[in-house]
């Protein structure tokens, strides 16, 4: 008898600690970027880092604007695609497609998400680059060297088309049958039954998706590093290049640590990219604790 | 059976894959009045009732052949506007399940599909249903509140006044009591009493003494068929059939 109490505390202090553990190396991780970057913040205010964009190193000139835009294009982009696309195919699998190609289908869908990035890259090099150089940009603009950042939103949006979609699926899957019936028996459509039921049930667990999904993408390095151009501009439209925090990093890590404050520099960067997804995760929090108030 | 039908089943045949769920359905049931289906679980009563507003179409196997008539109007036909014959039958399930939406927009959902636009009549339709089940004085001060935070018993009732909402002529209920409390039981029984004046119901039940509290007929169903059909007292007190004598056995004694 006691022991089986003391069994439930041991388990019950444990889960707890293990739980603060996992969020204190978020923090830790989060004070550890900015403790490595405080050099260059000691010679730079943060404002004046992240809203100039002269990149000149070797002057000493740090601006983060065009790197950090170039994150947001490349990552608005590719969920831009995504998004839309992954909504329709997850209602077709859960709502209409027969079972067995549904049954086909998911386990291929989940292959998908275990090709490692570097083949997305090199699939985006020699497939979505010429792609956009040859056949799309041309009748937007004159010119484009394929590596621009609708090549990498692309590159990126098939990257996370799986993770949303098998969620989604899996979330629409939730939804008990009786509710559906409930919306038919009113004489509702199967389409107005999934737009204004069954969609709308789902809304919080849809966004939780898509937000998982955005943070992996702004995190994308190999993939983006290759697609994207790295040019140090901020876009201007989605046929310009762009250097994502992410390729910045991957690139530079290791090389030119020579250059005063280059480190220092790049542990901005790194803070930056941590930053930015927990903002955006905050948010989204925000967003998704208002729609589950609502809809209860 | 000195009513007219106002469903009427002729050679029902039902399978999913192949289990033969109903077999041989020949069945008229009377308009204007409580018809119960009682059987023991897993012989078809919820399949049988799924089969009159057509909620069986989209099981995956599934194979229909016969007829179901409503108003003369076979549902089963090439022709037949699946939307049009849902919308003349109300569902009330088993549990309830308010939309994921205010308790004003549950009402408003139906007639809002079918084409009521104007706020003044969805506001008196809302009132009008929700008084239809009681439910006015306990809800009007918070009909935007979400529909999930009202009680079961509560939830049941809204989900009647929506059936209600798109006016049909006939309420179908599975075993709509079953997840309910004695009041909130008596409260639905009540009003379905009272609905029978406009309506045709259809109920299952696994309850014999609410099938006797509030039907006027009684399907017994078992294994997939019919076994016997007559008026409430007859079927119960005095069964013709051995398998219904075996099943209402506790109920005479
Ligand atoms: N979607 C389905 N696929 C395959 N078999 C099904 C399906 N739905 C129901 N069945 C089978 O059909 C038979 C009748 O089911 P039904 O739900 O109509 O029974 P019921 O009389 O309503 O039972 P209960 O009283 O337990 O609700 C059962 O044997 C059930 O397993
Ligand atoms: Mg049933």
């Amino acid at each position: 008898m006691k022991i089986r109490l003391i069994k439930d505390k041991v388990i019950g202090t444990g889960m707890l600690t293990f739980s603060i553990l996992a969020v204190s190396m978020v923090l830790l991780i989060g004070i550890g970027l900015y403790w490595r970057s405080l050099p260059i913040l000691q010679h730079h205010s943060i404002w004046e880092l992240i809203s100039s964009s002269t990149w000149r190193p070797l002057k000493g000139e740090f601006g983060f604007l065009s790197f950090i835009m170039g994150t947001l294009w490349v990552t608005g982009m590719s969920i831009a695609i995504a998004v839309p696309l992954c909504l329709l195919v997850a209602i077709y699998l859960s709502e209409y497609a027969p079972i067995r190609f549904k049954n086909f289908f998911l386990p291929l869908v989940n292959i998908l998400a275990g090709i490692p990035p570097v083949i997305y890259g090199v699939w985006g090099v020699f497939f979505i680059v010429p792609l956009v150089q040859h056949y799309i940009a041309p009748s937007f603009v004159d010119f484009s060297t394929g590596f621009t950042v609708l090549s990498g939103g692309i590159v990126l949006a098939v990257m996370i088309f799986p993770l949303i979609v098998s969620i989604i699926v899996e979330v629409l899957q939730t939804i008990p049958k009786e509710l559906k019936e409930a919306s038919l028996s009113l004489g509702a459509t199967k389409w107005e039954t999934i737009k204004k039921v069954i969609l709308k049930k789902a809304m919080p667990g849809i966004i939780a998706a898509i937000v998982l999904a955005i943070s992996r993408a702004f995190g994308e390095t190999i993939a983006v590093l290759m697609v994207c151009g790295n040019v140090p501009i901020s876009p201007k439209s989605i046929f310009d290049p762009a250097y994502p925090l992410p390729a910045l990093l991957a690139n530079n890590f290791g090389e030119m640590m020579s250059v005063p404050l280059y480190d220092a520099a790049l542990m901005f960067s790194a803070f930056s990219l941590f930053v930015i997804i927990l903002i955006f995760n905050i948010i989204s929090r925000v967003i998704l604790q208002k729609i589950e108030v609502k809809n209860a | 059976m000195t009513q007219t039908p106002h469903i009427s089943v002729k050679d029902l045949n039902v399978h999913i894959g192949d289990n033969h769920l109903l077999k041989n359905i020949n069945i008229n049931i009377p308009d204007k009045s409580v018809t119960s289906i009682i059987g023991p679980s897993g012989c078809g009563k919820t399949t049988l009732l799924k089969s009159f507003n057509r909620l069986l179409d989209d099981i995956p196997g599934v194979n229909i052949s016969g007829s179901v008539l409503v108003d003369g109007e076979n549902i089963y036909n090439a022709q037949a506007e699946v939307t049009h014959i849902r919308k003349k039958m109300g569902l009330l399930a088993q549990r309830p399940f308010p939309l994921p939406m205010s308790i004003y927009d549950n009402i408003a959902y139906g007639p809002r599909i079918h084409g009521t636009k104007s706020k003044k009549e969805l506001n008196e339709l809302v009132q009008h249903y929700l008084q239809a089940v009681g439910l006015w004085e306990e809800v009007k001060n918070r009909l935007n509140g979400s529909a999930t935070a009202l009680s079961i018993g509560q939830q049941q009732r809204l989900c009647l006044a929506r059936g209600l909402a798109v006016e049909p002529e006939i309420i179908l209920g599975d075993e709509s009591t079953s997840a309910l409390d004695p009041i909130s039981t008596k409260t639905i029984e009540d009003l379905l009493i009272k609905l029978k004046e406009n309506y045709t119901i259809v109920l299952v039940t696994h309850i014999l003494r609410q099938a006797r509290r509030v039907s006027d007929y009684i399907i017994f169903v078992y294994m997939g068929q019919i076994i016997e059909f007559g008026p409430t007292e007859e079927v119960l007190l005095n069964p013709k059939e051995e398998l219904t004598k075996e099943y209402v056995k506790g109920f005479i004694s």
